[in-house]
Parts: C-alpha cells; structure tokens; sequence
C-alpha cells in the first residue's frame, strides 16, 4: 500500500512517497503561486519515476505553510509535528532538530517516539532564513551553492550586529564598494544567522543528539557555526531537505492504519 | 508539549510558552487578555488549547503587555486566571 506526504514551504514543495515503512521516491519543486496546483505537480514528480498512478496513492498528509489548500489531502498536521516524526523515522536517536527553511526557522526538541517536547519557530522576519542568503548571493554576485563553503575561507569576519534582510543587504553592499573580501561579509553574515539559530535551540533545551534539516542544511558554513555554538556534532540524513514531507508520509502509513483497522 | 512564541531580539528575550499537556482548553486566559493576544485551537492530536494568534506571534512584544512589565498591574491576566499554570512569560 502506497502513502504520501507532502510539504508545502514557502520557497519548495516536498513530496515522500513511502509503501510497507520504505521510501520508494521523493520530489522537491519551487512553490508554485496556488497551493494546490503545487502539490498536485510535486506529487506527480515523486510517483512518476516509480511508475505509480495517484489511484494507488491510499493516503496522503499535508504539510507547510500551504498544506490546508491541498484539496486531496486526508488530513494535514503542522510542520511542527511532522519535522519531528520525519526526523525520527530517519534517525531514531536525534532529540534536537533545528529546521532551517526558506522563510522561517524552528528549534524542536522531541521524545524517543517523534512527538514533539518543545519547540520555537522564527517567523519575525526575513533575516535568517534561506530567502534572506539567496538575496546576499545575488547582492555579492557568488552562486548560492557556494556562499557557505565561500564563508569558511575568510580570514577576518565582518561583524554584523544586525540581521534585519534590509540592513544587512545595504551594509553588505557598501561593504563589497569599499572592496572588502566577500568571504569575509559572507562569514559575517552566516555568523550572525547562526546566533539566531542558536537562540532559537537554547529556548528548546537541547539534548543529544542533534541535527539540522532544511535547504540551509547543505550549506557547509552555517553547519560549522551553529556546532561550534551549539558544542553538538550534528547528524545528517541523506536528503535533509524532505524531513517536513517524510514525517507527513509517516503519519499518512499511520492514519490508514488505523483507518483500516477501525 | 512546550509551544514557545516569541524571539529575541536586540533588547532581550520575549517569549510567551504554553504548556500544552497542562492545558484544558478552559479558554478563560483568551477572556483575560485584553490585547486579543490568544486564541484556541485544535493541536495535531485533535485537543483543544491555547495558542499565540498567528498574526500575533512575528510581533509578539508589540502586542503582548508581558506580565512583568504589564499586565501584573491588571486585576486579571492570562496567568492570574489559568488554574493550571499553562502559561510562562519572560518578561
Ligand atoms: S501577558 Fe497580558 S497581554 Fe500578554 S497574553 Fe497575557 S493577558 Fe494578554
Ligand atoms: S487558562 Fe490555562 S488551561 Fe485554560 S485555556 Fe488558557 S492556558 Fe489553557
């Protein structure tokens, strides 16, 4: 029996397809303008490599900021939740998860069983968040992909004592006029959103072992200054970016279970 | 489940937790708090508690008194009348 889950972020939308426990195939697309259009697309991505239909999906959750506008969901569950049960699944001994996104990000602390024990989520502003690096990318000219390994090899940071996207894109433009080594504002930068995070996980007490999620996950730099604050060696799954959509997978299998047995 | 709202920000820690295993759902905070700060609302797992409005949340110390400061000076406030202590503020 097939089972989906689906993650509707502000910047990508997420799709885990699962059978008996197993991931079978997953997807990431841009958010599209509508909700619904979005999922329907990401979902096709995911079971069309694997040959499937969207009759042999039997269960589908939702999830994100959009996961009430997918209007062929059973049910949708926070993205609260479902990081932490995608999390579990994957790596059953992580009790911190610290979520980095497109525009927010969140500190959960969960149970040996996925359930969340505390959590925070950051949606003040932009600064700190993967919207926020792409305009600096931009801004400094260097591919997004880059900017966190770019960020290691600065020699003298810059210090940023603020993170307001606003702020700090006009600081970092004066900054690079005035010649100074992009590595250097880029390190700066990743330093003070790594602050943020760190904030974030000391409100949620954390506990070993501990891992990052997200699309910022990928980015080499942020990883090495949110360690070395946090003093915890992060683990990693192999796509840290569908943790959102693999939890609400888990919890799709979960409720047709019951549906079944009911 | 310790829903924290709020963030730090250049003058300090405003964060506003519901303990949401404590919480009945009684709704007398939302009552309470003239700020129009809480709502209710269905968790994952189907039970009714208090939450931050969302629109609130990103603004949190703009709206929220904070009980220190604030509302310890009103008769009544989110935390004067929640009978299960559900409710912890830092400032
Ligand atoms: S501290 Fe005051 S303003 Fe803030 S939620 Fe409680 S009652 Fe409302
Ligand atoms: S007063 Fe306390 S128990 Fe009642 S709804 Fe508010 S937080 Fe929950």
């Amino acid at each position: 029996m097939f089972v989906a889950g689906i993650d509707i972020g502000s910047r990508a939308a997420k799709a885990v397809v699962m059978e008996d426990g197993q991931v079978v195939s997953h997807a990431i697309i841009d958010t599209g303008a509508e909700s619904a259009k979005t999922a329907d697309k990401v979902l096709r991505e995911a079971i069309r490599p694997v040959g499937l239909s969207l009759e042999d999906i039997e269960y589908t959750v939702g999830t994100g900021y959009g996961r009430c506008l997918i209007p062929f969901a059973n049910d949708n569950i926070s993205e609260i939740s479902c990081h932490a049960k995608g999390v579990n699944w994957c790596m059953p001994s992580v009790r911190t998860i610290l979520d980095m996104g497109g525009q927010d990000c969140k500190a959960i602390r969960c149970d040996a069983m996925g359930r969340v024990v505390s959590f925070v989520m950051n949606d003040k502003c932009a600064g700190g968040t993967g919207r926020f690096l792409e305009v600096i990318a931009d801004i400094l000219r260097v591919p997004l992909e880059g900017i966190g390994e770019l960020s290691l090899e600065s020699k003298e940071p810059i210090p940023f004592n603020t993170i307001c996207a606003v702020f700090a894109k006009s600081e970092a433009l004066t900054l690079q006029k005035r010649g100074v080594a992009k590595s250097d504002i880029l390190a700066g930068l990743h330093e003070a959103i790594a602050t943020r995070a760190y904030n974030l996980l000391r409100r949620v007490s954390p506990e070993p072992e501990f891992t990052i999620s997200g699309g910022i996950a990928k980015n080499a730099g942020m990883v090495a200054k949110v360690k070395a604050k946090l003093k915890l060696e992060p683990v990693f799954w192999d796509e840290p970016q569908i943790m959102g959509a693999l939890g609400a997978a888990v919890f799709a299998a979960e409720r047709s279970a019951l549906a079944a047995s009911a | 489940m310790l829903a924290n709202y709020g963030y730090t920000d250049g003058s300090g820690d405003y964060f506003l937790t519901i303990d949401t295993d404590q919480c009945d759902g009684c709704a007398r905070c939302i009552t309470a708090c003239g700020e129009n700060v809480l709502e209710m609302a269905k968790d994952d797992y189907g039970k009714l508690v208090a939450k931050v409005r969302d629109q609130v949340a990103p603004k949190l110390s703009y709206v929220c008194l904070g009980i220190e400061r604030g509302c310890s000076r009103r008769e009544k406030s989110c935390q004067t009348e929640c009978e299960l202590n559900a409710i912890t503020l830092t400032w």
